[in-house]
């Protein structure tokens, strides 16, 4: 079938548009540039060499990274057990608690962060490190939930039902059969998860108190220029995060093409 | 150690109920498998079979009785401190592991030494060794059918027990696997418990059949035995077809008990009936009827005669044919000739007379739920 010109050209530009953003900041962050980044200075390496310079832009990602890691732990393995729970029993309250888990979804960020930072206040709670990791607990879980209870609803019981029939005690079961099964659902869902709380900032913003993390730290350097450094930065984040879809893609295919073989 | 080694135990079920919310899938069930015997539980889906035989694999717990094997309480026993092994309705074989793994799973799980030396000899036992690498979803049906045979008999269980194992394989492959089942089944010794709604499969590969149905056994025995005397309604229906009469008894003796059926009379021996007075049903085999064409056949003390009817259907099942003769106020009834000379032998709309010795009639302890058939 021939393709019309039309929609290739269609395609092209929206590809375009799409990629213009991340271009211009993968193209600045080998920009000569000391303080605005905004106008072309010449290319160097310079900034990609040392990354820490400006000001505390490093303990900002530190912190990023950190409470990405902490908080994905927490949430993927809360979120797995709730997912489980809520697939494989019924009990009263399980209508209630599937609502309850939409609900950060559905309710607007700044919302959520206002409403949590308005607690903590009350509760006499200082914010901090704690406060972000429980605020991107809180809005990862759901996430969680929702992405592996997917992988969960295709789990046969039947499979654990044939572990137990072959000598696995309740625990070697859910480690050599459920587990496994569902750990392509789970690994998106922690993937996810740290996507979603290092980008955060509307959330973090209203519960950091001192504590800088890298979207609070290009929102408050945005006001006199953003340092070539964060493009660096992003730009490594955004290669590392291609570079893994990549790995997934190649590992899938390779997977297909020997089970069909 | 080897397959060759497994001895089967005794299974023993004892007043074994279960209840779910709602409703009661086993209501009493009693039942004695003696080690090394191929048994099977017979019946229509929601009888109760599968439940019964999850009980016994410890997946469900009996509302009330006890579960024996081996002479050994295991009613509170875990699923998983079972020495009983099955084989999946859907198979279940894992499909993060090779088809070895899957096969040494159950060794692993028990710390047995050298799994994968077993796991590959029981391979070899279904032929299946050549695939050991491949992953289940790999595998044909028939292929998976055996990877979860092996990977249950590996353990050399005192009791196996196959869920309708055979329940989604193709009648050809079907029939073959049968025989392949029930020669694994001698070789290795084990008891085996079978449910199965194939009366076919049933009888052909069980040393002893039971009839369930609505939660309770209704008779149990060899299959032959359960073939020529069935006991009630349900079993004349459910294994093989049968014709049933209701009448009043109306003569009785020693050697015979004999029923009129709107002025047919149809005498069964008293030793092949199950109840001798009243109300009685009185039933034969659709085979060991005949039909007379040329007229009434001669009447003898030896042979139930009813007639004349009318051939409304013939049917070609390829080794026989099956025919229905109505017969006024008597109802319809099934005799199957064998296609040796000409078929059909003889055509639609015949006038015919049908006819059975005495000896292959049997009485019914009860009466067929929708009257006649």
């Amino acid at each position: 079938m021939r393709r019309p010109l039309g929609l290739a050209i269609y395609s092209l530009l929206a590809l375009v548009f799409l990629l213009i953003p991340i271009g211009y900041t993968i193209v600045f962050s080998f920009n000569d540039s000391t303080r605005a980044n905004t106008t072309w200075e010449g290319f160097t390496l310079r900034h990609w060499a040392n990354v820490c310079a400006t000001g505390n832009i490093c303990d900002a990602v530190g912190n990023s990274i950190l409470i990405g890691a902490v908080s994905t732990l927490i949430a993927t393995v809360l979120g797995t057990a709730l997912a489980i729970g809520l697939v494989r029993y019924s009990f009263r309250a399980r209508a209630s608690v599937n609502l309850l888990l939409f609900l950060p979804m559905a309710t607007p960020e700044v919302v959520l962060g206002a409403g949590l930072a308005a607690f903590f206040f009350n509760i006499g709670f200082a914010a901090g490190m704690t406060t972000i990791i429980i605020a991107h607990v809180m809005f990862c879980l759901s996430f969680v939930v929702v992405t592996v209870k997917a992988r969960v609803q295709t789990l046969d019981p039947v499979l654990e039902e044939a572990g137990r029939d072959l000598y696995a005690n309740p625990r070697q079961v859910f480690w050599k059969i459920t587990f496994p099964l569902l750990l392509p659902g789970i690994i998106s869902a922690a993937l996810l998860s740290f996507a979603l709380s290092f980008d955060d900032f509307i959330i973090t913003y209203f519960n950091s108190g001192p504590v800088n993390t890298f979207p609070k730290f290009i929102y408050v350097a945005a006001a006199r220029g953003v340092p070539a450094e964060a493009n660096v930065i992003a730009s490594a984040v955004f290669m590392l995060a291609i570079v893994i879809v990549l790995v997934t893609q190649i590992t899938g295919a390779f997977k297909r093409r020997k089970l069909s073989a | 150690m080897s397959l060759q080694d497994a001895r089967g135990a005794d299974l023993e079920l004892v007043g074994i109920r279960k209840e779910f919310p709602g409703f009661t899938a086993v209501e009493e069930l009693d039942l004695k498998i003696p080690a090394g015997q191929f048994f099977a539980l017979l019946g229509p889906s929601g009888c109760g079979k599968t439940t019964t035989l999850r009980m016994i694999a410890g997946l469900d717990q009996p509302t009330r009785g006890q579960i024996f094997l081996g002479g050994k309480d295991i009613t509170e026993t875990k699923s998983h401190d079972r020495h009983i092994n099955t084989v999946f309705q859907s198979y279940a074989l894992f499909p993060h592991m090779t088809v070895l793994e899957n096969v040494a799973f159950g060794l692993r799980q028990r710390k047995v030494a050298e799994p994968l030396k077993l796991a590959a000899e029981a391979l070899n036992l279904v032929e299946l060794e050549h695939l050991a690498a491949r992953r289940p979803q790999q595998l044909s049906g028939g292929q998976q059918q055996r990877v979860a045979l092996a990977r249950a008999l590996v353990n050399r269980p005192s009791l196996l027990l196959l869920d309708e194992p055979l329940g989604a394989l193709d009648l050809k492959l079907r029939r073959q696997m049968q025989i392949e089942l029930k020669a694994i089944q001698m070789e290795v010794g084990l008891t085996f418990l079978h449910v199965t709604h194939d009366q076919e499969e049933a009888m052909d590969m069980a040393d002893v059949v039971a009839v369930m149905n609505k939660g309770r056994i209704e008779q149990m025995g060899a299959p032959e035995k359960l073939y020529d005397r069935p006991k009630t309604a349900f079993v004349a229906k459910f294994l093989g077809q049968s014709n049933l009469f209701i009448g009043d008894v109306v003569e009785q003796n020693a050697a015979s008990v004999s029923i009129n059926v709107s002025g047919h009379k149809l005498t069964v021996p008293r030793a092949r009936a199950e109840k001798h007075e009243g109300t009685i049903a009185i039933g034969v085999r659709p085979e060991k009827a005949t039909f007379h064409e040329d007229g009434q056949p001669a009447a003898s003390s030896d042979l139930n005669i009813v007639g004349p009817g009318e051939i409304i259907d013939i049917r070609f099942t390829g080794v026989s044919n099956q025919y229905l003769i109505d017969i006024p106020n008597l109802g319809e009834v099934t005799v199957f000739a064998q296609n040796i000379g000409k078929s059909p032998v003889t055509e639609l709309g015949a006038k015919v007379w049908v006819s059975w010795k005495v000896e292959h009639a049997f009485g019914l302890a009860d009466l067929p739920a929708n009257g006649a058939k």
